[in-house]
């Protein structure tokens, strides 16, 4: 029997907080339902008890909540999602409830949004690789089953394009397996979460998504919870139902402005920016839901996006991110500008779990050396780049104009692809080699002089027969 | 469902039940936020006593004291708590166990076992478990090193347990123990069972375990400190030959997300020349554990031929684990460091990352509402930050037979923004004696490690010359390392000068001194973890191949004398055979002595060719 106490005992209310006071037996993060002087209901959760006061956050805003009227309910419980196979093709506000219309779920059972952590010793090291078929993601910066790689963006750069293609691609070689994906939508617009959803839509993996969607429009204290419902989701596929889960969480900045909505709210300290300084914990208890368990057939890769304030990549959100994720692909505007699709920006980008997920037997052996080069290579060439920007491309020394050859090419044929263009891996590496054919063997120090030997005459051939 | 509405008016004054309980041992909870909780009835409680929160017997620490009100740092997730509900003192510090079966260990930030959580509780963590440390069914079998009779007290060593094939645990008298050895015998114990008696001179009896406690906010205690001067070869070529650390030495390394500290961690915590290595993950990812985890079984020590897990102790509190159980996990870890240390071993310990560490400390702080200072730490951070590294050294261990031993520190530092004039950096740059500065630029081009040779410094350098048997090699290598950094040096002022007025302006040996310096790098500092001959260099190829490097620079000087352009130098076959060197196997080191005289050969023929 579950005691669910009722309190007409609202004290105080301040922004998205609620303190309610005589309370008795409330507990640190259970939820309330606010029933308001017209019947209708939010929904809260508890940030602090302390005697018999409780402070609460409103999800949905305390807009039109006054003191006298509001009835709070304790309900005993945390935050949980009820789950059943049938969530697959469902559609659920930031709160989890249906958004579709269709019917409610009928639980299998109800799982705490928190959950628990994965006991570092449970896990297992992600290392499949996922074919993504693009070049800048494949090649550079492969991506794994169970690792959490998010985009970094910016205002107005093609994140949604990404995920899209990610969503529609992503395959592991040589595997015909049970995937599902999972959508978060935070405070994102309409025609971007439509977007991706008519995306699904088009290729009938629809109805494999499970998706979570508040919107600009929708209150934004929601978007606290709503990430964490998508991973109850996800962790019940992959750990329950044994499905590879790929989990898109668009757009984690917004997520980051409700938490610091609430510290302020609460006179916290501030921390970097006025984000509270227990935001690099937060985060974590988001991104580190990902991976994969010993023993456990499904997994969950996560990818979530975030938008860079003024593209600063040291603005706390995109930093602690980085910090807890593993790696990072970041989009460029200068790129964006050039036309390059996606305007990936290569050389701070870092996919972390790459080196077991690629060579032989996993992508080629070639993989690792190859890509060790193509950055060393790239990199100078960039630095030629600026150079050239600089002093005029005539100061460039002989070598220098070569490297700055090379990355112009680099940029436009490697990196830049189509958005529907799914280039099979062995494509993007032969474009590598092709790349660095210009190159004699005394500059491709980073690549094992056998591979060279074995992979590099047939493009070095076609290039002195074009020449 | 069946639901009991009660409505509690306005005006109804709060009754709080005041329950019979103990008056110094019990208290109620009466807050709770987040990872505090604040509990009254609490007088005769002591500051870091570990209390059980809670209806779930949760694991926390009071952390301040106010009146009958306890403060307490709870390490596991408070969710579901609620004032009333009771907290228990246990009267004892936060300790560790210590005694056989550390070795080969994963702990959580407050010593239990990840590995017999994960089979009794399943893969997600649950709250409120107890575990002992070590192991209590297990026997082990002890040696003893002493007769009957023999007079001991704390630190003497009265036997051994050959704990696996590498590593041989001294058995040692606890702190505050004193007297005569009676009964020791040799035999299988547990860890908990009586191996001897110490009888003191006033009479009282203790009984000697294979294990005993240690609070871990304490540092162990040392007859005495010596100042660390032997090189920890570490295998990775930028830190040996130019920013060494020493055994009992501290190093710190900062740098932005991805700059490299995890791997540069990992790569020592493989590939130093230490006896035993604590490796902290503090507060980072699940899957970088996961990574050592599934790597050390595997790898061998390349000095003993062991796997690297037989010599290695691991602590987990990853970043999505209990804040408070972060906190605790440094101290966790240093206090298992020390012991073995005590043992008169050689010990290295990585905290990676220290900045998740203060981190906890805080948010704790923050709970507490205590006035903070810089960018919300609190005031106290730099001491801590202090008397952890404090906790490194070389030293002469308490007790006897004597013996010496060494701790060394080496702490990843997270700043935000990879900005240095953070607090928690600036904190560490003030005690630790080497600076390994990651430059995320250096990570981006993929120059790893991103050490950067420009800012980072050791005060160890003087100890280099030491690693070599050959005192002559030592003072040779002294000299080459002296003439690389003034190359590089002068490469990033040449660098000026192209980005000023091109490259037009430079002169044949300025051009040299640049190809040199890149060399110097590409060939040298830049050293691959991931491949499997380059993962570590032992010293002597390190000296065979800087040597190998300057050797060129100095005949490709006299050639340019000799009137022979820059760039028939820079085309020579020989530069690409400097370039694979890092890929030669220890075994065939003398190849790279080979290499230097092909430069010979084919310098002179480019110098013949000028002259005709
Ligand atoms: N010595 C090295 N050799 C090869 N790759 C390295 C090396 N150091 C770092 N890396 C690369 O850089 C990535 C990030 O390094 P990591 O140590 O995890 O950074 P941090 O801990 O500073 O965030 C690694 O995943 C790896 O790909
Ligand atoms: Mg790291």
């Amino acid at each position: 029997m579950l005691s669910i106490k009722e309190y007409q005992t609202v004290a105080t209310i301040a922004g998205p907080l609620m303190l309610v006071e005589m309370v008795d037996e409330a507990k640190y993060g259970h939820i309330v339902d606010i029933e308001l002087g017209d019947g209708s209901i939010r929904h809260g959760q508890i940030l602090q008890v302390e005697k018999d006061k409780v402070l609460l956050q409103v999800f949905e805003g305390t807009r039109g909540i006054d003191v006298k009227r509001s009835t709070v309910r304790f309900l005993a419980k945390p935050l949980e999602l009820a789950v059943s196979p049938e969530i697959l093709g469902r559609v659920f506000t930031g709160l989890g409830e249906p958004k579709d219309g269709g019917p409610a779920i009928i639980p299998e059972k109800r799982l705490d949004i928190n959950s628990r952590p994965i006991n570092p010793y449970a896990r297992d090291y992600p290392n499949e690789f996922i074919q993504t078929g693009i070049s800048s993601i494949d090649g550079l910066n492969p991506l794994v089953r169970g690792q959490k790689l998010p985009i970094f963006s910016g205002a107005g750069l093609p994140h949604d394009q990404i995920t899209a293609q990610l969503a529609r691609q992503a395959t592991v070689l040589g595997k015909a397996e049970e995937f599902a994906v999972v959508f978060a939508a935070m405070g994102i617009t309409f025609e971007a979460a439509q977007f991706f959803i008519d995306d699904l839509h088009q290729t009938g993996a629809i109805e494999r998504a499970v998706m979570f969607v508040n919107l600009a429009n929708d209150p934004a204290i929601e978007r606290i919870a709503t990430p964490r419902f998508a991973l109850t989701a996800a962790e019940y596929l992959a750990f329950e139902l044994d499905m590879h889960v790929l989990v898109i969480l668009n757009d984690m900045t917004n997520y980051c402005e409700a938490l610091r909505e609430i510290s302020a709210a609460r006179k916290e300290v501030p921390g970097r920016r006025g984000y509270p300084g227990y935001l690099y914990t937060d985060l974590a208890t988001v991104y580190e839901r990902s991976g994969r368990i010993k023993g456990k057939k499904g997994s969950i890769t996560t990818v979530p996006v975030l938008t860079m304030p003024e593209d600063d990549k040291t603005h706390p959100v995109p930093d602690l991110t980085g910090y807890i994720t593993e790696g990072q692909i970041i989009l460029s505007r200068p790129l964006h500008r050039k036309a390059i699709s996606p305007p990936v920006d290569v050389l701070p980008s870092l996919s972390r779990l790459k080196d077991k997920g690629i060579g032989e037997g996993k992508t080629r052996e070639d993989h690792a050396d190859l890509y060790n080069q193509l950055y060393a290579a790239y990199a100078r060439g960039k630095e030629a780049q600026e150079l050239a920007t600089i002093m005029g491309e005539a100061a460039l020394s002989e070598e220098d104009k070569k490297y700055m050859t090379f990355a112009d090419k680099f940029e436009a044929e490697y990196v830049s692809q189509d958005y529907y263009e799914n280039r099979p891996v062995e494509a993007t590496l032969d474009l590598g080699w092709q790349l660095l054919s210009m190159f004699d063997n005394v500059e491709l120090k980073r690549i094992d002089i056998k591979l060279i030997e074995k992979y590099m005459p047939k493009f070095r051939k076609a290039n002195s027969e074009q020449d | 469902m069946d639901t009991t509405h009660v409505s509690v008016w306005r005006e109804e004054a709060h009754v709080r039940k005041v329950l019979a309980m103990d008056e110094t041992k019990t208290g109620r909870i009466v807050k709770v936020a987040g990872p505090v909780v604040v509990a009254e009835g609490m007088t005769g409680a002591r500051m870091y006593d570990v209390v059980r929160v809670g209806n779930l017997n949760l694991i926390g620490e009071i952390v301040e004291l106010r009146g009958d009100l306890a403060s307490i740092q709870v390490y596991e997730e408070t969710t579901g708590m609620g004032p009333g509900e009771p907290v228990t003192d246990t009267e004892a510090p936060l300790s560790v166990e210590l005694g056989p079966g550390l070795i080969e260990s994963i702990y959580d930030g407050i010593q239990r076992p990840l590995p017999l959580l994960a089979d009794t509780e399943g893969e997600f963590m649950s709250r409120g478990s107890v575990m002992p440390g070590l192991n209590r069914e297990k026997k082990w079998h002890f040696k003893p090193t002493i007769a009957d009779g023999t007079k001991v007290s704390h630190g003497d060593i009265i036997g051994e347990v050959q704990e696996n094939t590498q590593i041989v645990h001294k058995i040692m008298v606890p702190s505050g123990v004193s007297g005569n050895v009676q009964n020791i015998a040799e035999g299988d114990y547990t860890v908990d069972q009586t191996i001897a008696l110490c009888a003191a001179e006033d009479g009282t009896e203790s009984n000697l375990k294979l294990m005993q406690e240690w609070p871990v906010r304490n540092a162990r205690q040392i007859r005495s400190r010596l100042t660390p001067n032997r090189v920890l070869v570490t295998g990775q070529r930028v830190i040996d030959s130019f920013f060494p650390v020493t055994k009992g030495g501290t190093a710190c390394i900062p740098g932005p997300f991805g700059s490299g500290k995890t791997v540069v961690q990992h790569q020592l915590a493989k590939w130093v020349d230490a006896d035993i290595v604590v490796y902290v993950g503090c507060g980072e990812r699940g899957n970088e554990m996961t990574d050592v985890l599934m790597e050390f079984p595997k790898l061998k020590d390349p000095r003993s031929g062991e796997p690297l897990m037989k010599r290695s102790v691991l602590i987990a509190n990853t970043s999505n684990m209990p804040v408070a159980a972060r906190e605790a996990s440094v101290y966790t870890g240093i206090t298992i460091a020390e012991y073995f240390r005590d043992m008169g071993y050689i010990v290295a310990l990585m905290a990676d990352s220290t900045s998740r560490w203060a981190e906890a400390m805080r948010e704790i702080s923050t709970r507490l509402e205590e006035m903070p200072a810089e960018e919300g730490y609190p005031a106290y951070l730099a001491a801590r930050i202090a008397a952890f590294y404090e906790r490194a050294g070389r030293v002469q261990c308490a007790g006897n037979p004597e013996r010496e031993a060494a701790l060394s520190i080496i702490g990843a530092v997270s700043p935000p923004g990879g900005d240095l004039s953070d607090s928690v950096v600036q904190a560490t740059l003030h005690v630790v004696k080497v600076f390994w500065s990651l430059e995320g630029t250096l990570a981006y081009q993929r120059h790893f490690p991103a050490i950067s040779w420009l800012t980072s410094y050791s005060f160890y350098k003087d100890s280099l010359r030491d690693c070599f048997e050959d005192k002559d090699q030592g003072r040779e290598m002294e000299k080459l390392t002296v003439n690389a950094m003034g190359l590089l040096e002068q490469e990033a002022e040449l660098l000026e000068i192209v980005r000023l007025v091109g490259a037009e302006a430079l002169s044949p040996t300025d051009r040299l001194a640049l190809e040199t310096a890149r060399s110097i790098r590409e060939d040298f500092l830049h050293q691959n973890a991931f491949h499997e001959v380059d993962t570590h260099t032992s010293m002597a190829k390190q000296y065979e191949m800087l040597k190998t490097i300057l050797h060129f620079h100095k005949q490709a000087l006299s050639a340019i004398e000799a009137g022979v352009e820059t760039t028939e130098i820079f085309k020579l076959a020989v530069r690409e055979e400097i370039a694979r060197a890092k890929y030669i196997p220890q075994a065939d080191i003398t190849k790279i002595a080979k290499i230097r005289e092909t430069i010979e050969e084919q310098m002179k023929q480019l110098r013949t060719s000028a002259v005709a």
